[in-house]
C-alpha cells in the first residue's frame, strides 16, 4: 500500500518570480508562515531550515530546485511534539495561467499510521491562503482557526 | 434521501479575510458567482427546499438542485446535480456543504462534496481540478474587489470515464 499524501492547489494573481521569491526567502515566509523563517543556500543537496524566533522548526534537504517550476525539498519536523513523525516530502509546482499561478502542493511520503496526513491537513490551507492574501493584498491575515492554537500551525 | 450513506470525497478548505455573511453571499448571489466562476451564475431561493441552480453563461441549466440545509450564515447544503443527460443516474446525487466558521480575523470556508457510492479519482477530477479555482477566485473577489479569470475547463479524464459509463457529455 502507497504512503498517504496530501495534495493542495490554489490560484494566486502573482508571477511566478514573485510567487518563487515568496517560497525561497525567509523574511517572505516569517510574514505567511507564522513566523517560520526558511533558510538554504538552495541547491540541490543543500540543507534548509525553517525557524521560528531562532529555534529550529523543520528541516531537511533540497530535493528539486528548478526555479520559476519546481522546489521540492525533505520534511524533517523538529517539534518536540512531532517525535517520533518520520522524513516526509513536499513539493511546490508552479504553473503559469495568465494573469494567475497556478500554485500545487504535494506533501507525500507521510508515515502510515495517518497522523501526520491529519496534522499537516489542517496547515497547510492557512500557510497557503495567507501566502495568496500577502501576495495579492500586500496583507496577512490573523487566522485563528476554531479548536486551534495559532503556534501549531507548521 | 438518507445522508448517512453520504461521504465526503473531495473536500477544499480555504481562509478569506471577510466576515461570514459576505462569504454566505458571496455563495449564494449570482451577482457575486458571476465574477468567479466562469460567468456561472448561482440562483438560490434562500430556504429550506429552494431551488439551487447555477445558470451557464449561455442561459442554460448547468446544475439543478434543491437546498437541503440552510443555517446563514453558517452552513448550507444543496443537491449539485449537473445536467448532463444520464449523469445523475449513474453516479448518484452529489451533496454539497459549504461550512462557514469564524477563524480570528479571518473565515474559514469548508467545502465538502460528498456522494453515496464510491466514485472513481478520474470521475472525481472535475470537482478536484474546479474547487480550487471557483474558491480561490472567491477569495480574491472578497479581499481585493476583483477576481482573477482562471480559464477552466472539464479534465479530460473525467470525460474519457463518463463517456466509458455511458453518460453523454458536452
Amino acid at each position: 500500500m502507497s504512503k498517504p499524501s496530501y495534495v493542495y492547489v490554489t490560484y494566486i494573481e502573482t508571477s511566478a518570480e514573485k510567487l518563487w521569491q515568496a517560497l525561497t526567502d525567509g523574511a517572505f515566509t516569517e510574514r505567511y508562515w507564522f513566523g517560520h523563517r526558511i533558510a538554504s543556500d538552495w541547491a540541490p543537496g543543500a540543507p534548509y531550515r525553517f525557524t521560528n524566533n531562532g529555534n529550529p522548526t523543520v528541516e531537511g534537504e533540497v530535493i528539486t530546485f528548478d526555479p520559476t517550476r519546481r522546489l521540492a525539498y525533505s520534511w524533517h519536523n523538529r517539534k518536540p511534539e512531532a517525535a517520533g513523525e518520520g522524513i516526509s516530502r513536499v513539493t511546490f509546482d508552479l504553473e503559469p495561467r495568465g494573469k494567475v499561478v497556478k500554485l500545487t502542493v504535494t506533501h507525500d511520503e507521510l508515515g502510515e499510521d495517518g497522523k501526520t496526513l491529519r496534522d499537516i491537513s489542517g496547515g497547510w490551507p492557512m500557510v497557503l491562503s495567507n501566502l495568496k492574501s500577502l501576495l495579492e493584498t500586500g496583507r496577512t491575515i490573523e487566522i485563528v482557526p476554531p479548536g486551534y492554537s495559532k503556534k501549531d500551525a507548521a | 434521501m438518507n445522508l448517512d450513506q453520504f461521504k465526503p470525497l473531495t473536500v477544499y478548505t480555504i481562509y478569506i479575510a471577510s466576515t461570514p455573511e459576505k462569504v454566505w453571499e458571496a455563495l449564494t448571489s449570482a451577482e457575486f458567482s458571476r465574477k468567479y466562476f466562469s460567468g456561472f451564475a448561482v440562483e438560490m431561493e434562500p430556504k429550506l427546499g429552494g431551488s439551487f441552480i447555477v445558470r451557464a453563461p449561455d442561459g442554460s441549466e448547468h446544475i439543478r438542485g434543491e437546498v437541503f440545509e440552510h443555517d446563514p450564515p453558517n452552513r448550507l447544503t444543496v443537491t449539485w446535480n449537473v445536467n448532463w443527460p444520464d449523469l445523475v443516474e449513474k453516479l448518484g446525487t452529489t451533496l454539497v456543504t459549504y461550512e462557514i466558521e469564524q477563524a480570528g480575523e479571518a473565515v474559514r470556508l469548508t467545502m465538502s462534496e460528498r456522494h453515496d457510492r464510491p466514485l472513481s479519482d478520474d470521475i472525481l477530477s472535475g470537482g478536484r481540478a474546479g474547487w480550487p479555482a471557483i474558491l480561490s477566485g472567491l477569495k480574491s473577489l472578497l479581499e481585493t474587489g476583483k477576481a482573477p479569470q482562471i480559464k477552466m475547463g472539464p479534465p479530460a479524464q473525467m470525460l474519457a470515464a463518463l463517456k466509458a459509463m455511458g453518460i453523454r457529455v458536452p
